[in-house]
């Protein structure tokens, strides 16, 4: 009796807390560096780009409160699960290999990756056309993942940066002769003045390393969150707030097929 | 704690652990070849070329390394779409690659730190001993390499070996160009299999073994040089 006392007093325990940290704001952890059009702070130091504003509307349609923490790229999912955060909201993409350690809402968009070198070089995207060249990519990303795959034995090296911008500004200093990235976070770079003698030179496709598209991250424990981040995402798709934001900042379909 | 990733690893780590020792020992070396001079002209003049050492070695010490290092990297990538040409001279593969850079940064550093030790050292030897090599019919350059140098570095031997300690913790920093020495390696373990402890305890351990090689380096190497002798 006793016993089941003391059990009876955890489970409130337990009950009260849960509550209170279901009250308390959500976290949504996103990278530190600037990742636009998605994420990008303005002159003002505010916030802007699709995914905060699609962030913050889901999170509306949660009824929840949501504060952005940002994170160092690398140390993001170890912030997750050491619950520094409780989500990532940051175009991480959903796959097999984070799934390990992470789980996953459903996609929120879908870009493909996108091979960008000078406009005068012949690149095309294939094994052959990267022979004795130097790539780049940045570290821990699906696009790095990619050119391990399939440009590691013919490219005389895959360069691995820490942040987006470092590999643009290398590909500009002519260090390295071509980048792998996703093609719509190119898109303010290659309309920079910096980025006009450059252009998207392939796309680059395979499910087995990109996924299904961009997810939440959420830690394996937290299935609650998860079911209400589905239906966030299901709400706003439907009833046409996705729309409105993906207007203001792509003239495509970013939710993918 | 899970270690089931160091045979998949273990090559890369290997890698990066010598690209470590090469950095380290390239520019310990170079950068106390020229600690001397920056040192020496601190203590002998000529007065401009002494306040120009002295700017440099405040230069070096009073910003962060990290931002010396980008300042070389990216600063000087900046430059290289203005030059016309540069793309097809013959120095272009040295000029792309990340690890000259590197290499300036790191003997920058270790010339500002040491130039600071050195000059305290060349002004340390007692005047009499340099008057007496003179007395005894030396030329300047006989002097400073019978006698003015070895006595200096005699006396600062002890911190040298700390800088070079220092300049090894220093390393690190490199991976943030590109070079993938050790903690890079072990960076790249980290984001490849989202273990934070492990990778970082190994190569924690092995900085701590190499420090340990180092401290017993230059101890065993000070005992092999006679001891000044304080009459």
């Amino acid at each position: 009796m006793k016993h089941l006392k003391s059990l009876l007093a955890v489970a409130v325990f337990a009950a009260g807390f849960g509550m209170s940290a279901a009250s308390a704001d959500i976290k949504l952890g996103l990278d530190s560096a600037p990742y636009p059009p998605f994420a990008d702070v303005d002159a003002s130091g505010k916030r802007t780009g699709f995914e905060i504003e699609l962030g913050n509307a889901i999170c509306e349609a949660m009824g929840e409160t949501c504060v952005w923490t940002p994170i160092a790229w690398d140390g993001i999912i170890p912030a997750l699960n050491s619950k520094k955060i409780d989500a990532i909201f940051a175009s991480m993409s959903i796959t097999a290999k984070r799934m390990k350690v992470i789980n996953f809402s459903d996609k929120y968009y879908n870009t493909p990756a996108a091979l960008v070198a000078p406009k005068s070089s012949s690149f095309d995207g294939s094994a052959d056309s990267v022979k004795g060249k130097i790539v780049a990519v940045q570290v821990s990303t699906t696009h790095s993942d990619y050119a391990k795959k399939y440009f590691a034995d013919s490219a005389s090296e895959v360069k691995t940066y820490q942040a987006f911008d470092e590999h643009n500004n290398d590909l500009v200093a002519g260090r390295v002769d071509a980048v792998v990235g996703d093609s719509l976070a190119f898109a303010d770079f290659l309309g920079s003045d910096a980025g006009k003698k450059f252009e998207i030179k392939a796309l680059l496709n395979d499910e087995a390393v990109f996924g299904k598209g961009v997810g939440v991250g959420l830690r394996k424990s937290d299935e609650d969150l998860r079911g209400k981040f589905n239906a966030a995402i299901a709400k706003v798709l439907s009833d046409g707030t996705y729309d409105n934001i993906a207007k203001k900042y792509f003239d495509f379909d970013i939710y993918g097929k | 704690m899970d270690w089931s990733w160091l045979p998949e690893y273990s090559d890369k780590l290997i890698s990066g652990f010598w690209l470590t020792i090469q950095l380290l020992v390239i520019c310990s070396t170079l950068g106390f070849l020229l600690s001397v001079p920056v040192g020496l002209v601190q203590v002998t003049g000529p007065k401009p070329l002494a306040m120009l050492a002295r700017s440099f070695c405040t230069v070096v010490r009073g910003t962060p390394l990290l931002i010396q290092l980008w300042l070389i990297y990216y600063g000087v990538g900046e430059l290289f779409p203005k030059i016309d040409g540069i793309r097809d001279s013959f120095m272009w593969p040295l000029l792309r690659a990340a690890f000259p850079y590197a290499i300036l940064a790191f003997t920058l550093s270790v010339a500002g730190y040491v130039g600071e030790v050195m000059r305290g050292a060349f002004a340390g030897v007692p005047k009499g001993e340099l008057e007496a090599a003179r007395a005894m019919g030396m030329s300047s350059i006989k002097v400073l390499w019978r006698i003015w140098l070895p006595r200096a570095v005699q006396n600062v031997f002890p911190t040298l070996a700390g800088e070079v300690v220092l300049t090894l913790k220093a390393t690190p920093l490199a991976a943030t160009i590109t070079i993938y020495e050790l903690f890079g390696r072990s960076t790249e373990v980290r984001q490849d299999t989202f273990l934070v402890y492990e990778p970082l305890l190994l190569v924690a351990g092995i900085y701590i073994l190499l420090t340990g090689l180092i401290v017993t380096l230059f101890g065993w190497l000070e005992n092999r040089i006679p001891k000044p002798s304080m009459a």
